[in-house]
């Protein structure tokens, strides 16, 4: 049920999206189409979906849920879980809560970055890892911590957080080679 | 038997899920039909993975820090009949020195039953409260019943429960709401977590018994994205709950129709603030507005909301039990109950307790959390986060209720207790702190927006080692307007942690100031490191391990660091081995 003004925003979205991203982008839509307050919840379910927030997404729903754009681009602004560029494959979450911070996480960040070659909230050029900071995890007895694709580890050591990565990055290999051969 | 091993998020971070497979494993290898069951956080997280063998005579047998490896081991102990001595913690009748002290009522059941099971709950009595208020109670005596224990907001401020439910049950009206705020933003404390964890039905039965009281028509949960194994635990109880007649249209038979959603918040600090909690279930930017009116008047949808904390929630139901007057036996005169706390940092034993109001904080930390890591000097304990502040040594035997800790600067806040040692800079964590509040700031309100920002700078600036005379005093007078001219609890309080460091370690900033020194050495820009050439035994462990190559020196010989090129990591001290100890730092 498109209508011809909403061509040009459907034509964009497919240069970002696959066809499955398609059809449960329009299922979220019919979903919360008329909802109230549920924008967060859509802004959610796409970024479950893609990983970050695509600007032509964006405009798409702008349009299809009547938003205005303004008001979509503050809600995802305003608040830490959303992002705006793309991620890597593996999302790393750096703790900085309270008890990691007086337990050395600037030390664990000064590791990973070393490690991945990238500055806070950098992604690596392999697109494998992007480096982010948490408020809190939660796991304040297990600080310093990270979590990496929902896995937490800790408490972490310079030299382990770089073994994790490693660990990691064998895996990739490993499953690279096997579809390799 | 039963096997019993906790699997929250700390239990499952510390390898809790291999060791659960090692121990399946086991079973099968050995033939062995004994029940394997999961359970929420016991508090004990230093100890995790924790493993509890329960026997057929009803004794236990706890077992701390279990690996693949032990795992087996402590299945092979176990069927001869023997314990795994080594690795046990504590039985059913010594029960580990963590639980010394502590009155467990919202963490009744956590740690002993496995959340995902409605069966567990109702075993151990789960639902009765309810069953008693809808059946016995009128929702005027409920409230009663809740004026009668005291019950006070367990989220931070303090407020009496009973009022804002009784005020929310006043205002007219069809549609009411009562929301359960599980944004728990406050880095440093984990309380609600463990208990959605752990025992998510106690905070369900907990909201439908005030959903009664407020005569509530739908009930939400605001969650925290961060915490997706309580949001998915939360959901499968509310599934079962509904299941079974607690939730839904005619609650067990009485004519009382209610039922629960779930919101995930998308990570917000402010959004604790009620007014900004609110916004954000509306699907704004989380924005506090001017109070009056207040949320009971026109809350969620412009309609009666009453907003109640996690560990609120959950002391209801036992309340509701037991009787306001036995929780009201606890405690001290102005703060009834009992409290969780997170405690957390350079401290033994960190994980979650449960004690009486009114315990002096020594007790805490040197009691269930087992006194400070390494056994270094004691510095001071951070109560309330980034609106709270920091108590000195001083004042460790101030008994933790609302009043008291109010007197010392801090707050009680939501529960978070991080302590430190000699070796944290307080002039960093007030940093650390301000950074956090600076950039959580919703930028309502202009004194808090920009005035915490000119706060940070100043701070950064004393660690920098550009610190000048006059800064402190600067501080304090952008806090105090700060304080003035904010909204909301955020702005309210941001300055505190700055203004407790102030008020308790002045001499730590005058030294940053005037002698350019950080007395704890953490601070980078006022520190260096040094190899004692007398020392140094030349292993090149640290010219290996340095991360900017810059020690240098032969093997056998003393080494050398180029301090135009260390950036002060840290890492020469942490390898250089303990028999040398070669590096000093200065």
């Amino acid at each position: 049920m498109s209508c011809s003004c909403q061509t040009e925003e459907k034509a964009a979205i497919q240069r970002v999206s696959t066809e499955t991203q398609i059809s449960a982008l329009e299922e979220l839509i019919n979903r919360y189409k008329g909802v109230e307050g549920s924008l967060i919840s859509v802004l959610q379910g796409i970024q479950e979906m893609y990983g970050y927030l695509p600007r032509p997404v964006l405009e798409y729903i702008a349009k299809r849920l009547d938003i205005k754009k303004a008001r979509i681009y503050g809600v995802a602004t305003f608040y830490a879980q959303f992002r705006l560029t793309p991620v890597g494959k593996h999302l790393i979450l750096l703790c900085q809560g309270t008890a990691c911070h007086v337990n050395g996480a600037d030390k664990i960040e000064a590791a990973l970055c070393d490690e991945l070659g990238v500055e806070m909230g950098g992604t690596t050029e392999n697109r494998l890892f992007t480096l982010t900071e948490a408020a809190c995890l939660g796991c304040c007895s297990l600080a310093p911590v990270m979590m990496i694709d929902g896995q937490a580890y800790g408490p972490l050591t310079p030299d382990q957080a770089r073994k994790v990565i490693r660990g990691i990055l064998k895996q990739e290999e490993q499953s690279r080679e096997e579809v390799g051969a | 038997m039963i096997v019993r091993i906790g699997l929250s998020s700390c239990g499952i971070a510390a390898g809790g899920l291999l060791v659960k497979e090692a121990l399946a494993f086991a079973f099968e290898e050995e033939g062995l039909g004994w029940e394997l069951q999961q359970t929420g956080c016991i508090g004990m997280c230093h100890y995790e993975p924790l493993v509890d063998v329960i026997h057929q005579d009803g004794s236990i047998n706890t077992y701390g820090n279990v690996t693949v490896d032990t795992a087996r081991e402590i299945v092979v102990a176990e069927m001869s009949g023997a314990a795994l001595e080594k690795y046990r913690i504590a039985t059913d009748r010594e029960p580990n020195d963590c639980l010394a002290g502590q009155v467990r009522i919202a963490l009744r059941n956590c740690g002993i039953i496995d959340p995902e099971s409605i069966r567990d709950y109702t075993d151990r009595g789960g639902y009765q409260a309810l069953q008693k208020a809808l059946t016995r109670m009128t929702p005027q005596q409920v409230i009663e019943e809740i004026k009668i224990s005291g019950l006070k907001g367990r989220g931070g401020a303090g407020f009496p429960t009973w009022f804002k439910w009784n005020a929310t049950r006043q205002e007219p009206g069809d549609i009411k709401y009562l929301i359960c705020n599980a944004d728990e933003g406050d880095p440093g404390a984990f309380m609600d977590r463990s208990l959605l964890e752990g025992d998510p039905h106690a905070v369900l039965e907990g909201m439908i018994i005030a959903g009664y009281a407020i005569e509530a028509t739908s009930g939400i949960v605001y969650g925290r994205a961060e915490y997706p194994l309580a949001i998915k635990r939360l959901g499968k109880a509310i599934g079962q709950a509904r299941a079974q007649g607690m939730l839904g249209n005619k609650i067990m038979g009485s004519k009382f129709s209610f039922d629960i959603s779930i919101k995930q918040g998308a990570g917000a600090f402010v959004c604790g603030e009620e007014t900004a909690l609110i916004a954000s279930l509306e699907g704004e930017r989380g924005m506090p507005r001017l109070k009056p009116p207040f949320p009971s008047q026109r809350g969620y949808w412009d309609k009666p909301t009453n907003i109640n904390n996690v560990e609120t929630l959950a002391n209801v139901p036992w309340i509701i039990a037991n009787g306001g007057e036995s929780f009201a036996a606890m405690g001290t005169a102005d703060s009834k109950g009992t409290k969780v706390f997170a405690l957390a940092g350079r401290i033994k034993r960190g994980g979650l307790v449960e004690v009486p109001m009114g315990m002096p904080l020594r007790e805490i930390i040197y009691g269930p959390g087992g006194g400070i890591k390494d056994d270094k000097r004691f510095k001071a304990v951070q109560l309330g986060g980034p609106s709270g502040g920091c108590i000195p040594e001083a004042l460790l035997d101030t008994p933790v209720d609302y009043q008291s800790i109010k007197n010392t600067g801090a707050i009680m806040g939501s529960g978070g207790m991080v302590v430190m040692d000699e070796t944290t800079c307080m002039v960093d964590l007030a940093r650390y702190f301000l950074n956090f509040t600076q950039d959580e700031s919703c930028g309502k309100c202009v004194p808090c927006r920009i005035g915490t920002k000119r706060m940070l700078e100043i701070m950064e600036r004393l660690c920098a080692g550009e610190g000048q005379p006059g800064d402190i005093e600067l501080l304090e007078m952008l806090g105090q307007q700060i304080m003035e001219g904010s909204l909301c609890g955020l702005g309210n309080s941001a300055p505190n942690p700055v203004l407790t460091t102030i008020r308790y370690f002045r001499e730590e900033y005058e030294t940053h100031i005037h002698d350019k020194k950080c007395p704890a050495k953490q601070c980078k820009a006022l520190i260096t490191y040094h190899i004692e050439a007398d020392k140094c035994k030349g292993c090149t462990l640290c010219a290996k391990k340095c991360p900017v190559n810059c020690i240098s020196g032969e093997a056998k010989k003393p080494h050398v660091i180029d301090q135009n090129l260390c950036t002060k990591c840290g890492t020469c001290l942490e390898v250089c081995p303990s028999k040398w100890s070669a590096v000093s730092v200065s």
